[in-house]
């Protein structure tokens, strides 16, 4: 699985994953093989509306490395998975300020130039 | 089990604290201790299994134990890796292969978080640089989805942790051995919501070893020992929720402890109600909330109607973490396993010292959960 983020197009596309044409089941980062059955996958591109499954504060800056802080220093920082309607939740940061964060809320998940990124959505 | 009773007859445990001492120094220490707990001399030892995730290969004990030519097999398996060394040790006396076996499980890791590579896992680098490759963050939000929908409080979060630094004050082994009230912990400062900082545990140091025998041996040594009903190590299945997980799959997670737990109590032909007194691997707080239900203990939610009125304390209906866990006593990975095994034997033989579980328990269970989704679980009884 290393590698495939960085074949993302562009920042704020929709997110490629996988998609396995037996048991359906979907995955991001892409994987030419089934996690479930082994078969093959084919390449999808994943909806790009879903909903907060779950979420987190990063309150404390990771170890570097493998962290690279930003420029102007760690501030705490949003997680989570964004559930898709293809059946699979997808980790990723958020732009969602901690205490608009709640369960099930509507959220927008794109390519970032690094993991995907997720933002609250309009209802 | 088929075939022979595997039986323990012999534990050693070292302190937790955090000291000078290498992973290999406290390791030698845990095993003598063990050989002289069962009366037995290292030399009387026909098989060994043991290992660390960061302080060095078992194997090279023996320049300090002896060089008996005792074959002896590391095991690195993760937070699995004491209770893979323990099936292995049991499957040795099981098999008649040894009629005395050791596991061992020792560590020793740096201050802070661990620091685990993207690519040890199969991850692409941007979940490191982007700060999506720490432990705690996946804890966080697998209990704040549970607290979503069983209806666990932050305060019954704070309670396991009051619980674990009471019950490690009463163990001398312990790292954290001063008391904390749940209000103090609930204010000790957010980490990655909604766990604050004192439900944590730390990784640490320290090392267990056991020794197993077969009956005949027990009888010979007139040892005060357990018998190993069960151990059990399992990995996980499609439909789990795991740490460093860039996706998971949707529905209600499948989980590798329930899996492991329910595969130990059928070996043991016991269930989680014979049980007297338990160990549940308490990364943080939430883990032994959801780890009750997940290995049969309780339904999910339930835990709200019996944490906060001290069903799991040590004078409780069902004692956890009687040795205040990986909370009080912190995590060196390779020994957390043989460290919960070491308390229920403890515990069956009445020798818990201060925090003896009252009643005379006669069964225990102990559970492991880790990364990338392993767990392992045993009973035993007296």
């Amino acid at each position: 699985m290393e590698g495939p983020l960085s074949d993302v197009p562009e920042t704020g596309a929709r997110l490629r994953g996988s998609r396995c044409a037996d048991c359906a089941v979907a995955v991001h980062p892409a994987d030419p093989a089934c996690p479930r059955c082994g078969g093959p996958a084919e390449p999808v591109e994943l909806s790009g509306t879903g909903t907060l499954w779950t979420w987190t504060v990063q309150r404390y800056a990771p170890k570097s490395p493998p962290y690279v802080p930003p420029a102007a220093g760690f501030a705490p920082f949003t997680v989570g998975y964004v559930e898709l309607p293809e059946g699979v939740r997808v980790l990723a940061r958020l732009d969602i300020r901690p205490e608009d964060a709640e369960i099930g809320m509507p959220v927008t998940l794109t390519a970032g130039d690094g993991v995907p990124r997720a933002a609250g959505a309009a209802v | 089990m088929s075939g022979e009773d595997v039986l323990v007859c012999g534990a050693g445990i070292t302190s937790f604290a955090r000291t000078e001492a290498s992973g290999r120094q406290l390791a030698v220490q845990a095993v003598r201790a063990a050989l002289a707990d069962a009366g037995l001399p290292w030399s009387r030892v026909r098989a060994a299994y043991g290992g660390s995730d960061a302080a060095g290969n078992a194997d090279t004990l023996v320049a300090e134990l002896g060089l008996t030519g005792v074959p002896f097999t590391n095991v690195r398996n993760g937070c699995a890796t004491g209770g893979s060394a323990l099936v292995s040790a049991a499957h040795a006396i099981r098999s008649g292969a040894a009629d005395v076996a050791l596991a061992v499980g020792f560590d020793k890791h740096p201050r802070g978080a661990f620091d685990p590579r993207p690519a040890d896992w199969g991850l692409d680098e941007a979940y490191g640089r982007d700060g999506l490759m720490v432990t705690t963050q996946f804890f966080a939000m697998k209990i704040q989805r549970y607290m979503h929908d069983h209806g666990i409080s932050a305060r019954t979060l704070a309670l396991v942790a009051e619980k674990a630094y009471a019950n490690g004050v009463l163990n001398p082994h312990a790292w954290r051995r001063k008391p904390l009230d749940a209000d103090e912990i609930l204010a000790s400062g957010m980490v990655n919501d909604p766990l604050t900082r004192y439900m944590f545990c730390s990784p640490g140091q320290g090392a267990v070893a056991l020794v197993l025998c077969s009956p005949s041996v027990a009888r010979e040594i007139k040892a005060r020992a357990v018998t190993l009903r069960a151990a059990v190590v399992r990995t996980r299945r499609f439909g789990s929720f795991e740490v460093f997980s860039p996706w998971a799959p949707p529905g209600t997670p499948t989980s590798v402890s329930a899996d492991a737990a329910r595969s130990a109590f059928e070996q043991a032909g016991l269930g989680p109600r014979d049980i007297d007194v338990c160990q549940l691997q308490d990364t943080e707080s939430g883990a032994e909330v959801m780890h009750l239900a997940e290995c049969g203990f309780c339904e999910d939610g339930e835990q709200e109607s019996l944490i906060p009125f001290g069903a799991t304390g040590i004078g409780g209906s069902l004692p956890v973490n009687t040795d205040g866990g990986c909370i009080a006593n912190g995590e060196p990975i390779g020994a957390s396993g043989l460290r919960q095994v070491h308390e229920i034997v403890q515990q069956l033989r009445g020798r818990a010292g201060e925090r003896q579980v009252p009643g005379d328990p006669r069964t225990g269970f102990t559970h492991v959960y880790g990364a990338p989704g392993v767990s392992a679980c045993t009973v035993l009884t007296r």
